[in-house]
């Protein structure tokens, strides 16, 4: 049957040269088809007699399959030049920018004032609120500051009538806190604050967080230790602190606390040990428990962290200012 | 407070340098503001006598001078300064000499008249602004002399700022008392010998507010000299404090202040007439003060008076009819202790505040009095010469500040401190700075606190002294020991934190406005007569207490539209103050929506924003907390009234959206549509709980219908109307198109739904499923005259 062989051959020649699927298709079909060349030799083998017909009978099976072994190879690698090409079609500018919605952000002060929360009550302080207007009583009296004080000319206040004001601290929490809770107190109040006072250096509103911590035993020693700790997890560096005497009529001892900066000493926040007074004022006994309580600017600490040189941008809300955030 | 660094170690010889100096001051709690150098900025400029004046010309106002200067060879300058006198002596910038501003002095030619250098006023030499004349120098002043040398300028002004409870410290004996403490030295001030009255003049004083005035010490001093020039130490120590020069006498008491720290007053003896009155002002008693300002008292204001009325606000300020002036010769001086609650707040009562108010208000030493009295004759007589007569005192031993004692636990300082701190430092300290300890058992003191401090009443004022001189770098940091416990979370903070998460990345920014507004703006936004004024604003622009935080979030939208930003999405979270006092205060969110949809990017058209995005981002807000909301057509003054819609959860209105109104975006010069929306956060700060409802695992069926209904139909009653027909196998709904023009009757639109079913326990077949549109379709046309779009 030498002409199966040189058919085989043909074949496998037509198969090579099929360039694309449809083509090797059509390959397939004029040897394997209905009426391809071999299935016709095979319908031919009822002329041939019964002792040629197995062995030619094999012999067309065999090409079949040779045949169809080819086609199905060639098909593989015509399916990888395919994909190939169509991979190589899909190519994209992976560098434009992608698409959509951007993203917004919160205000650095709200930033700030979440980090600050978030140490604080990873130790067990709480988050406590209080009133923005305020009567002379929350504001100054109950925190020792009566109403001739000189101290009180250190809070240049904004009055909305004879007693009441837009509260110039967040201590005022201090005490409404104080009235409805027992010892162990740890809670810390954020907030706005008022001062009438508006320059380079003074916005009228600002933001402060309160700190208080009273319990049997606290000790200036603590207070130190806290917010050590807390300056240099807030500024997230091993920062020079000190602690230097100053003058708060709610606190005795009280202290400045200033951290090294760039070009000397920066004062950061005040403190210090809750005064009798104010224990007393809210029903505490100050001879069994003591307190630490500590008040920042959050303008001044985000100021600081972030190398923001203008107080007042904080409240133009600038779209450039805002978007570094 | 203000002094020189030679001043002080005048006082107290500290073994340190200057810089370990201020920075024990500041470390031990009076804290070093700023540290200037004295030294001028100029050079060569001597002292001058004027021998000799002469007009350059007839009509000149400008004087040839006629110097000497020290040398043989007289020096001739033209000179402007209509106060020069002959035989005074001044300053002279010589030929080569440099004024501050690299002003170099020349020998120049004035209408033919040499000029060998330039007379200099104060200001010229950068010594005080005052450039009315020429900078006058004292007869002791010798010609030809360095003028940098004379004036002492080798120094260092140092400037303090005091707490109010350190008002020991607003004199130079008590700042010297610190010092050496801090340099475990010891210190007593300079002892004052009384001088002996040589007249037997006095006045008599009636002290009829013994409480407000425990002690008054009055002297008259006869044939004073008041063209007498006081010791240039003197002089500079005042200029250098900041404190003007008057005339000799009012030199000399404010210089006694600022050593001792009394404020004392000197009046002019024979404006006075009888008996000194110190008593409380009678209800709009008329006083005339030194600074030329009349004022009206009242009855809380302490005051000196004569028998015919007020004649100074006692401790804060004299008055102008018996203040000592040029031509006085007779002199009553006063030397008083007033109590600080007599004093306290009544200069700022009146708008004032003064360098004796500022003492009297912190507390003046009340044993200050007779001695200051002393030392400031002593000046006067030295350098005014005058007959001095006796000092009347009147002192009320009942009203005069007790003597204070305090007890002090060493236990209690160590344990409030945290500290080691032994007993005997404890006491060493303490004592150093005036204290009188007495121990009564091991470990506690009976202290008793000297005159001049007023800070001190507890036993914490004490531990506060212990603490601030031994340091408070002694005491080291520990761990304060909190139980733990845990406490119920916030979820108001959470469902907070998660609203503004969710608006960021829906690309809003956040912004803080200020809580006074402008009632300009307000007015626009919040039309209720109840609102809150503050009595005292910064400026009219921000007086008023907002009611909304739209006003705030528009002028920011203005501020960046204003530089040209496209895209604005801004919200605010913080209180709004209602009702009439502003006392209701209530948590707000509201945000601000405006110009394109995207940043301008590739490959996403420009559109701008809608009622629908902002709606949308409301919804997103609502979307995981505990409350469902509806939406619902409503008016509000400053919105668009065919695109305002208010948020009712149930009954509860929680907030508003919608289009700003179009005569506002005019107002504000605004080109486009601007979208705003408000919710109350207690209203709707509340976590939902969730709870999970199973999968069905058999298959749904999806139909999508399109009906006709009326163009003015809400497409939230079809919606309610679909849900109510086709009971729990609808799953979801969805309203996925809006359709109007081509193939629908003009005042129709066509709505497309997608419907989809499923059933929890069985598979739904297309049947049922049909059944359940058809009865959808049949609802519709009954409520609404809904047709299907073919």
């Amino acid at each position: 049957m030498k002409e199966i062989s040189q058919l085989i051959v043909q074949a496998s020649s037509d198969i090579a040269s099929a360039d694309n699927i449809a083509a090797l298709d059509q390959v397939r079909v004029s040897y394997l088809g209905k009426k391809g060349l071999l299935t016709t030799r095979l319908k031919e083998l009822g002329n041939l007699s019964p002792e040629e017909r197995p062995a030619a009978g094999q012999l067309i099976n065999d090409a079949k399959l040779k045949v169809q072994d080819l086609i199905s190879a060639r098909l593989l690698a015509l399916e990888v030049i395919q994909s190939e090409a169509a991979l190589k079609s899909g190519e994209i500018d992976i560098t434009l920018p992608g698409r959509g919605q951007q993203q917004g952000g919160i205000h650095p002060l709200t930033r700030t004032l979440r980090e600050i929360e978030d140490l604080f009550t990873r130790i067990g302080f709480e988050v406590a609120d209080g009133p923005e207007i305020e009567d002379n009583y929350h504001n100054f009296e109950a925190l020792n500051i009566p109403e001739t004080h000189p101290a009180r000319a250190m809070h240049d206040t904004f009055y909305l009538g004879k007693d009441l004001l837009l509260r110039t601290h967040t201590s005022n929490v201090q005490i409404r806190y104080m009235k409805q809770h027992k010892p162990p107190i740890a809670i810390i109040a954020p907030g706005r604050v008022f001062r009438c006072d508006s320059d380079m250096t003074h916005t009228p509103m600002f933001h402060q967080v309160e700190g208080l911590l009273i319990d049997e035993g606290v000790a200036f020693s603590d207070l130190k230790g806290l917010l050590e700790d807390f300056l240099r997890n807030f500024f997230n560096k091993d920062l020079q602190v000190r602690f230097r005497p100053s003058y708060f009529p709610f606190t005795e001892p009280s202290a400045e606390v200033d951290i090294m900066g760039k070009n000397g000493w920066l004062e950061v926040l005040g403190c210090g040990m809750v005064h009798p007074n104010v224990l007393k004022n809210t029903g505490i006994d100050s001879e069994r428990y003591t307190g630490l309580a500590f008040g920042m600017g959050v303008e001044r600490l985000t100021m600081l962290k972030y190398e923001i040189d203008d107080l007042r941008l904080f409240f133009e809300n600038d779209l450039r200012f805002l978007n570094q955030f | 407070m203000k002094f020189t660094e030679s001043w002080l170690r005048e006082l107290v010889d500290v073994p340190v340098s200057f810089e370990e100096l201020t920075g024990q001051l500041t470390m031990a709690g009076l804290e070093v503001e700023s540290v200037t150098s004295c030294l001028p900025e100029f050079s060569d400029v001597i002292i001058a006598r004027v021998e000799n004046i002469e007009p350059l010309t007839d009509s000149s106002t400008l004087k040839v001078c006629v110097l000497d200067a020290g040398s043989v060879a007289k020096l001739t300058v033209v000179c402007g300064a209509p106060d020069v006198k002959v035989g005074h002596c001044y300053p002279l910038a010589r030929p080569g000499a440099t004024l501050p501003g690299n002003r170099s002095i020349q020998i120049t030619t004035i209408q033919g008249r040499v000029s060998e250098g330039m007379l200099c006023s104060g200001r010229e030499l950068g010594l005080s602004e005052d450039d009315s004349g020429l900078f006058e120098l004292p007869q002791d002043a010798s010609p030809g002399s360095s003028l940098a040398e004379y004036l002492m300028l080798n120094d260092v002004l140092v400037e303090i700022s005091l707490t109010p409870n350190r008002g020991d410290c607003l004199g130079m004996t008590g700042l010297a008392r610190e010092v050496a403490v801090l340099n475990n030295l010891d210190y007593s001030p300079a002892k004052i010998i009384p001088v002996s009255n040589t007249i037997a003049d006095s006045r008599p004083i009636r002290i009829d507010a013994s409480n407000a005035c425990p002690r008054y010490c009055g002297r008259i001093i006869r044939g004073i000299d008041m063209n007498a020039c006081v010791p240039v130490m003197i002089s500079e120590r005042l200029r250098r404090a900041g404190i003007r020069s008057i005339n000799p006498v009012v030199d000399l008491t404010n210089y006694v202040m600022l050593q001792t720290g009394q404020p004392m007053h000197a009046f002019d003896n024979d404006a006075l007439q009888g008996v000194l009155h110190i008593r409380q002002a009678r209800q709009d008693e008329p006083v005339v003060l030194l600074d030329g300002s009349k004022r009206n008292l009242t009855e809380n204001t302490l005051v000196i008076a004569d028998d015919s009325g007020a004649v100074a606000m006692a401790g804060i300020m004299g008055g102008q009819l018996s203040a000592v002036n040029n031509s006085s010769t007779t002199i009553f001086l006063e030397s008083a202790y007033f109590d600080p609650q007599a004093i306290m707040g009544r200069a700022r009562q009146y708008g004032l505040h003064t360098e004796a108010s500022h003492r009297f208000e912190r507390g003046v030493d009340p044993d200050m009095a007779a001695v200051a009295m002393e030392r400031l004759t002593q000046l006067i007589l030295s350098t005014c010469k005058g007959e001095p007569g006796p000092v009347t005192e009147v002192s009320n031993t009942d009203t005069l500040p007790p003597i204070k004692t305090v007890q002090l636990r060493a236990d209690r300082v160590r344990k409030l401190l945290g500290s080691q701190i032994s007993d005997q430092r404890i006491s060493l300290l303490l004592d150093k700075l005036g204290f009188g300890l007495t121990q009564t058992t091991t470990g506690i003191w009976q202290v008793q606190v000297p005159s001049y401090r007023f800070d001190i009443s507890l036993e914490v004022d004490l531990i506060e002294e212990v603490a601030r001189i031994d340091g408070y770098k002694n005491i080291f940091g520990t761990a304060p020991a909190l139980k733990m416990r845990m406490s119920t979370p916030d979820y108001s903070r959470q469902v907070i934190q998660d609203i503004s998460a969710k608006l960021v990345a829906r690309g809003y920014r956040e912004s803080i406005s200020y809580s006074f507004i402008d009632p300009e703006i307000q007015k626009y936004f919040v039309t209720t007569a109840d609102k809150a004024t503050l009595l005292n604003p910064i400026s009219i622009e921000m007086s008023e207490l907002r009611q909304s935080l739209w006003p705030g979030l528009i002028q920011a939208l203005l501020y960046n539209v204003n530089r040209q930003q496209t895209t604005v999405r801004l919200f605010e979270m913080g209180k709004v103050y209602l009702g009439k006092e502003g006392t209701d205060e209530v948590r707000m969110i509201g945000g601000i929506i405006y110009g394109n949809k995207h940043n301008k990017q590739w490959g996403i058209l420009d559109t701008s924003v809608d009622l629908y995005d902002i709606k949308s981002d409301v919804e997103t807000i609502i979307d995981g907390l505990s409350l469902e909301v509806t939406f619902s057509k409503s008016s509000d003054s400053a919105l668009h009234p065919g695109q305002t819609a208010e948020v009712f959860s149930g009954k509860t209105r929680v907030g508003v959206l919608g289009m700003l109104h179009p005569a506002l975006i005019k107002q504000f010069s605004l080109n486009q549509s601007v979208y705003l929306f408000q919710l109350e956060l207690d209203k709707i700060s509340s976590i939902k709980t969730l709870k999970f409802s199973k999968i069905s695992k058999y298959p749904s069926i999806r139909r999508d219908i399109s009906i006709v209904v009326d163009e003015a139909l809400e497409s939230s009653s079809i919606l309610n109307v679909v849900k109510t027909a086709s009971s729990e196998v609808l799953v979801n709904l969805e309203l996925f198109d809006v359709y109007r023009g081509k193939g629908i009757d003009l005042g129709k639109k066509s709505l497309a739904l997608g419907l989809t079913f499923q059933r929890s326990s069985s598979t739904l077949t297309d049947g049922e499923a049909d059944e359940v549109v058809g009865n959808i379709l049949q609802s519709l046309h009954k409520h609404f005259g809904a047709i299907l779009r073919e």
